[in-house]
């Protein structure tokens, strides 16, 4: 009996220590993983503190949970995190994760664009918009200052756009200028003569009327915004992580609308930032999701489930931004316009300023659709010059007729093919998903008072100083346009 | 949860009241090796967050201030009229105003402005002498209803910077004299909207240490405006920068 129960003793004995063995022997990874996180989440509840992982470096990846995530770290996704670091209530109250897919930042919009800020929209919030930027940069060394740091200098070329109108135009023009004026732009309107009065080397052949900008308007050196941005937001402490956004991880649940109908709300709580060169990705816990992506806004949408469903439903709705490529050139031409020089932006679309002292300029032309390149790659088209933006220019301005191209770069237009005016807001069944993109060639000179607007709505709720309502989601699925005429 | 904050440069700050120029500051480079001279509570701040804290909010005071020297005093400009609140402003500032027909009204040694021009609500004023005065954008406000001002003197205007100077095209009429003359902040983007005032006779732009080339600009500022005679920069001043060439001509003359 004493046998029997030793034998059963060490029988469980032995199968205990047999499993034991085997445990051991096995050492498979699903059980060593999720060990290891186990131990992980024991530690970090005995001791709450910094993201840190005691086993392996992880200073290159995002932490593992944040308030907000901002995709795209332009100038616009830098406004919007410098914005809310600022309102937030109580300092320290947000954690702010900008993540930029390339810090060396070689085909942002930002870093490629002619940099001009002007008020002559005809939408008045974007000329309100307009009035705001350009109140940040002139203030730029109170808002962005940082004890210690040299202040910015943003070169602002305080020269004005021209726009000039031809017969048909000229209506709308004088339309514009009113709106204009009655948000509090600096406008004047100019009749050929007086154009020729000021500006002898135009051609005002063809022109009817000229709006000019007096004050508030003019060029300056984005990059220089897009480092003081950077530099201020860091001081102010938000995390930034180069990596690609691969994934979203939402959760839905189901209501029923007013109408009866089922809608699927969903909500994204968790987003998977891919490191560069490696499969290794971080899965960073958020309460809410920025898309100021720029021109791979709609790449951003759709990986998070905007645009699935049947065609004309709100589900089947798609962000309609996607990037469009336009070529920048410049030139030297020794008798060209002198230091008054606007940015003149002609009634065939050719535009171009003056860069520098030495008699160089810049300039293009937005394509017609037919024209457009393929948005690829950056690779400019010569031949566009030649064809389409040297005879309207050589035309109004008779100097132009002998310039040399000295170089030229294309960049992306985040254009938004349903009104070209900006998306701002949160998306009706995504709900923690806010837009801050959309703005087709005028996101620079409204980035801060977009940015403005983003952190007012996250905070409050609602927009509380510019009244952005008008930019919201649903227009595309309501069918309502805002469209932005003043196009450059 | 914040990140840590980004450690602080030690560079000798430019926000302690000394007016640095802003030449050849584009981006957010920080000038290496100015080290020698720190005040007590920069060296401090790289140790405490306290007085990290403290110079900020100095920081923030200084600027308040500045803010409120600035203040657009419309509530006189209801009362007096415009020339009376220009007068007013330039005189609190500490510069000199002159009227039509009349003497420069200045501040005398203790710091005080005689009243007597509170009588001359219709006279106008036809020079404002704002030297070395903390004037800036918004203060410009209470400048710019004077249609008859012929004479503007900024010379030394610490604040004074392009965006000012984008501003002035309402005197166009009347302005015949500006003198620009040592403002750091000014640079030729600025002087290149001053294209607007064509009236002007005299334009004083010399030892402007933001103007990255100022023989070029001052060709360039003469083009534009072909009636001012333009005083300041050298054409030739930047071709006087070849040490080489300069001591052997005078040494040995080459016989042609």
């Amino acid at each position: 009996m004493f046998r029997r129960m030793l034998r059963l003793g060490w029988g469980r004995g032995q199968d205990l220590s047999v499993r034991r063995l085997s445990i051991r022997k096995r050492g498979s990874t699903l059980d060593w993983n999720g060990r290891v996180s186990e131990f992980k989440k024991k530690i970090r509840s005995i001791l709450p503190g910094e993201d840190r992982n005691p086993l392996y470096d992880t200073s290159h990846l995002p932490p593992e949970r944040c308030d907000v995530v901002i995709v795209g770290g332009g100038v616009l996704g830098l406004s919007v995190a410098y914005w809310l670091k600022k309102l937030e209530k109580r300092q320290g109250a947000i954690r702010v994760l900008v993540v930029e897919r390339d810090h060396t930042y070689s085909q942002a919009s930002t870093g490629l664009s002619v940099g001009g800020i002007r008020q002559q929209f005809s939408l008045p919030e974007n000329i309100q918009l307009s009035l705001f930027s350009a109140s940040f940069l002139r203030n730029i060394n109170e808002h962005l200052a940082v004890v210690d740091d040299p202040p910015l200098d943003l070169k602002f070329n305080p020269l004005g756009y021209l726009l000039l109108a031809s017969e048909k135009g000229a209506a709308t023009m004088e339309n514009n200028v009113k709106v204009q004026r009655q948000e509090g732009a600096k406008v004047c309107l100019m009749s050929p003569e007086q154009l020729r009065n000021k500006f002898p080397w135009i051609n005002t052949e063809g022109v009817a009327l000229a709006s000019y900008g007096m004050e508030n308007e003019g060029w300056f050196d984005p990059w220089c915004l897009l480092q003081g941005l950077r530099r201020k937001v860091q001081s102010m402490g938000v995390f930034f992580c180069q990596g690609e956004v691969t994934r979203f991880i939402s959760s839905s649940s189901s209501m029923k609308n007013t109408s009866g109908e089922e809608v699927n709300l969903k909500r994204i709580y968790e987003v998977h930032v891919k490191m560069d060169h490696s499969l290794e990705y971080q899965p960073v816990e958020c309460a809410l999701v920025i898309n100021a992506a720029g021109a791979w806004s709609g790449q951003i949408a759709e990986l998070a489930g905007i645009g699935k469903g049947p065609l004309g439903t709100l589900q089947g709705t798609k962000l309609p931004v996607e990037p469009r490529k336009r070529y920048v050139y410049l030139w030297h031409c020794p008798q060209g316009p002198g230091l008054e020089a606007p940015l003149v932006s002609d009634s065939s679309g050719a535009y171009f300023r003056r860069e520098g002292l030495g008699n160089n300029y810049i300039g293009g032309r937005s394509p017609t659709e037919e024209e457009e390149p393929d948005p690829k790659n950056l690779e400019v088209d010569h031949g566009f010059f030649q064809d389409k933006v040297w005879p309207p220019l050589a035309q109004r301005v008779p100097a132009f007729e002998t310039l040399k191209v000295r170089s030229a770069w294309a960049g992306y237009y985040d254009y938004n093919t349903f009104d070209q005016n900006g998306v701002v807001g949160p998306h009706p069944l995504v709900m923690n998903m806010y837009f801050a993109t959309g703005f087709s060639g005028h996101g620079l000179q409204q980035a801060p008072g977009v940015g403005r607007a983003v952190a007012e709505m996250v905070l409050e709720g609602h927009f509380q100083t510019i009244d952005l309502s008008s930019f919201f989601f649903s227009r595309f699925y309501l069918g309502e346009k805002i469209q932005e005429h003043i196009i450059i | 949860m914040a990140a840590p904050r980004a450690s602080l440069h030690l560079v000798a700050a430019i926000w302690n009241g000394s007016t640095r120029s802003i030449h050849g500051l584009g981006g957010a480079v920080a000038p290496e090796g100015n080290q020698k001279k720190k005040t007590l509570l920069q060296f401090l701040a790289g140790y405490f967050y306290d007085v990290e804290y403290l110079r900020e909010y100095l920081l923030q005071n200084q600027m308040l201030l500045l803010h409120k020297k600035n203040r657009s005093l419309a509530h006189i400009s209801e009362n007096y009229g415009p020339y009376i609140t220009g007068a007013f402003f330039i005189l609190h500032l500490g510069g000199a105003v002159r009227f039509q027909n009349k003497e420069w009204i200045r501040l005398n040694k203790r710091g005080q402005f005689p009243l007597e021009f509170l009588k001359f609500q219709k006279v106008p004023i036809e020079a404002v002498d704002a030297s070395g005065c903390d004037i800036n954008y918004e203060g410009l406000d209470n400048l710019l209803p004077l249609k008859e001002l012929q004479s503007l003197s900024l010379q030394r205007c610490p604040y004074v910077d392009d965006w000012c100077l984008n501003r002035l095209y309402p005197l166009a009429n009347s302005l015949q004299e500006l003198s620009l003359a040592g403002c750091p902040r000014i640079s030729e983007r600025g002087l290149a909207s001053l294209h607007h005032l064509q009236n002007l006779r005299r334009l004083d732009i010399s030892d402007l240490p933001a103007v990255s080339n100022p023989g070029l600009t001052q060709i360039l500022v003469e083009e534009m405006l072909p009636n001012c005679k333009v005083v300041g920069a050298d054409w030739a001043q930047d071709l006087k920068l070849e040490p080489e060439d300069q001591p052997q001509d005078r040494a040995n003359p080459v016989p042609t």
